[in-house]
């Protein structure tokens, strides 16, 4: 995999687009193709590359300006014509300047709007907390009728892009800044909105992981296995219908979990997990990483992810303890699960 | 200039479904009938004088939408769609009650004929726009009419749209706004200052029309002017009297949502009756 190299990732130089660049340019691919398709944005055409879109298919493609509420109710209104707009700004204006918009305007309403918030968790890190976003996850799992989709990298962001054109209502794909470097290395693989990508198979410990965290989960599990400690680790891509079936069986082979998420703890994947894990009355050694309900401070991303304990590093130890931590099993776990 | 027939025919109507407010109001102990009373004229005049609708096919794609931003108006909106045919009127008398259809804000997906959900103020007016610049992507001749409240006019979001409409010039699109000068805790102006609320759209690149909301030549030749202008959105703001039509409501602040006994309920429609 790539790595971290001077101030951010290395990957304006790679051979990889990056995820928002990629999204920006299979978007419009789907746009040349279904002119159902409208893009809109509020001023961050540029920053979210959604601005790909204007330059090939101008008359479809609408700037609302720095109005983040305003553009999810046009973009409800243009479903009426029988459109699926697309929408893209920061995940800190989507989830929460337009909230309400999204919740009664999409979710309430049924209307077919895909929103790809970028800049997500900590991936602006220098911006700070006005521009970091650690709650969408939370706030768009509570939404009756939304999708949540945090794509690990450019290829699956292209593949939920593309899978999301017709699913039925409100999606919400929430990616980083751009720069994060590749997990797969083609759009050639397995992807189905509300099903988990088994990324290592293992007997010890789960490692659950969402958005960029699915790449230090493979490394930290990589790692691992040099000391003999064998790792799963699934990639819950979708949060929102949940995979219940891969937590379960997780739960059922290795009993012990961990989440991974660059957001908060309270309300996101882990949560999302542990109420899988709740239901089945089962006892389990269970870990939540993210922003432990604290704003994160200022700094690279990638310094943000390892002082949060949320990369390769963190993960790893996270993985010693749990491995230690006791838990109360039954004896007909395997009958009952 | 309407002729008298189709005036009187309109007032007519406007007089029965009033009273069909309060009947309805009266059944389910409480509605915001002041607001009902004054959007009336303005909602009878577009659909039964100008929405290119069909009641039997509430989901035809080249209808023309109506969008009740003011959706706290809505027992006047259900009114008017039971009586067109949208559904059987009699379901009205469920109107608020556990588990029916009908809930004071109208849902798009359980009440046939409305286009949007609403009740959350200052949505209505970038959903119009939304709709009406789908209809020029998707190269339709539907159009679309949003009545506002007055008050909701002191949402930002409003002008979000109001300024979007003119940005890209959404001539398919015509707005009311309901001034009936009265939001829940008292006088807009006292409350939130609006005016000058024509010079407010037309800095905002609107043409701005003022009329009598009650008069329906008045409605209905503002509603031509609109579809006539090539350049600019349309916005009629509609003077109107909140509770018009019963005089205890009128102009009652009181009356911005109430229920009825029995004996309000027949001074209600005796006053109806008695009105021009």
């Amino acid at each position: 995999m790539a790595k971290a190299q001077g101030l951010t990732w290395t990957v304006l130089d790679a051979d990889h687009m990056t995820q928002a660049e990629i999204y920006g340019e299979v978007l419009t691919q789907i746009g040349l193709k279904d002119r159902r398709v409208v893009a809109l944005t509020a001023d961050l055409a540029k920053s979210t590359k959604i601005g790909k879109f204007e330059e090939k298919i101008p008359e479809r493609f609408f700037n609302v300006g720095i109005a983040e509420a305003n553009m999810i109710a046009i973009a409800a209104g243009m479903t009426e014509a029988g459109l699926v707009p697309v929408v893209s700004t920061f995940a800190t204006f989507a989830s929460m300047r337009a909230a309400e918009f999204v919740r009664t305007d999409l979710c309430y309403q049924k209307r077919p709007v895909k929103i790809i918030a970028t800049h997500s968790g900590t991936s602006f890190g220098q911006a700070g907390t006005t521009h970091h976003c650690t709650e969408d996850l939370a706030i768009m799992r509570s939404f009756a009728g939304m999708t949540v989709i945090a794509p690990a990298d450019a290829y699956e962001t292209a593949r939920a892009v593309s899978a999301c054109i017709d699913w039925p209502g409100p999606v919400y794909i929430r990616i980083g800044r751009g720069f994060e470097p590749p997990l797969h290395r083609s759009m050639d693989f397995d992807f189905e909105i509300g099903k988990a990508i088994p990324l290592r198979d293992g007997r010890d410990i789960t490692v659950i992981a969402t958005g960029v965290c699915v790449l230090h989960a493979v490394e930290a599990a990589d790692r691992a296995a040099q000391n003999g400690v064998s790792v799963r680790v699934l990639d819950m891509h979708t949060l929102k219908p949940l995979d219940e079936e891969a937590v379960r069986q997780a739960l059922l082979d290795t009993r012990r979990i961990i989440t991974v998420e660059d957001h908060s703890v309270i309300g996101g994947l882990g949560d999302a997990v542990a109420d899988v894990i709740a239901r089945t009355g089962k006892g389990c050694a269970f870990r939540k990483l993210g922003y432990q309900d604290t704003f994160s401070k200022v700094g690279y991303y990638e310094d943000l992810l390892h002082d949060y304990g949320l990369d390769a590093d963190g993960i790893l130890d996270a993985i010693g303890q749990v491995l230690k931590a006791e838990f109360e099993a039954d004896e007909d776990w395997e009958d009952e699960i | 200039m309407l002729d008298s027939k189709e005036r009187k025919r309109l007032k007519d109507k406007a007089r029965e479904l009033r009273e069909r407010i309060v009947e309805v109001t009266f059944a389910c102990g409480g509605a915001h009938v002041g607001g009902a009373f004054s959007q009336h004229e303005i909602l009878v005049a577009l659909y039964y004088k100008v929405l290119r609708i069909d009641p039997k096919r509430p989901d035809w794609e080249d209808r023309d939408r109506f969008i009740l931003s003011k959706g706290h108006g809505g027992i006047g909106h259900a009114v008017i769609l039971g009586d067109l045919g949208y559904f059987d009127p009699a379901l009205l008398k469920d109107f608020n009650k556990t588990g029916s259809p009908f809930g004071m804000h109208l849902d798009r997906l359980k009440v046939p004929g409305v286009d949007f959900s609403t009740g959350s103020l200052g949505h209505g007016l970038g959903l119009g726009v939304g709709a009406a610049l789908g209809a020029r992507v998707a190269g339709k001749d539907w159009r679309t009419y949003v009545v506002l409240s007055d008050g909701e006019c002191a949402e930002g979001s409003t002008w979000e749209a109001a300024m979007a409409a003119g940005n890209f010039r959404v001539t398919n699109l015509t707005a009311f706004v309901d001034r009936n000068r009265l939001s829940l805790d008292g006088e807009t102006e006292k409350i939130m200052r609006l005016e000058p609320l024509e010079a407010k759209f037309e800095a905002f690149g609107w043409r701005a029309l003022r009329i009598d909301g009650h008069d329906f030549d008045q409605i209905l030749e503002a509603v031509e002017t609109s579809k006539a202008e090539t350049e600019r959105p349309v916005v009629v703001i509609a003077d109107t009297i909140k509770g018009k039509g019963v005089d205890y409501m009128e102009n009652q602040i009181a009356w911005h949502y109430g229920g009825l006994d029995e004996e309000m309920k027949e001074k209600a429609i005796q006053a109806i009756r008695r009105s021009k």
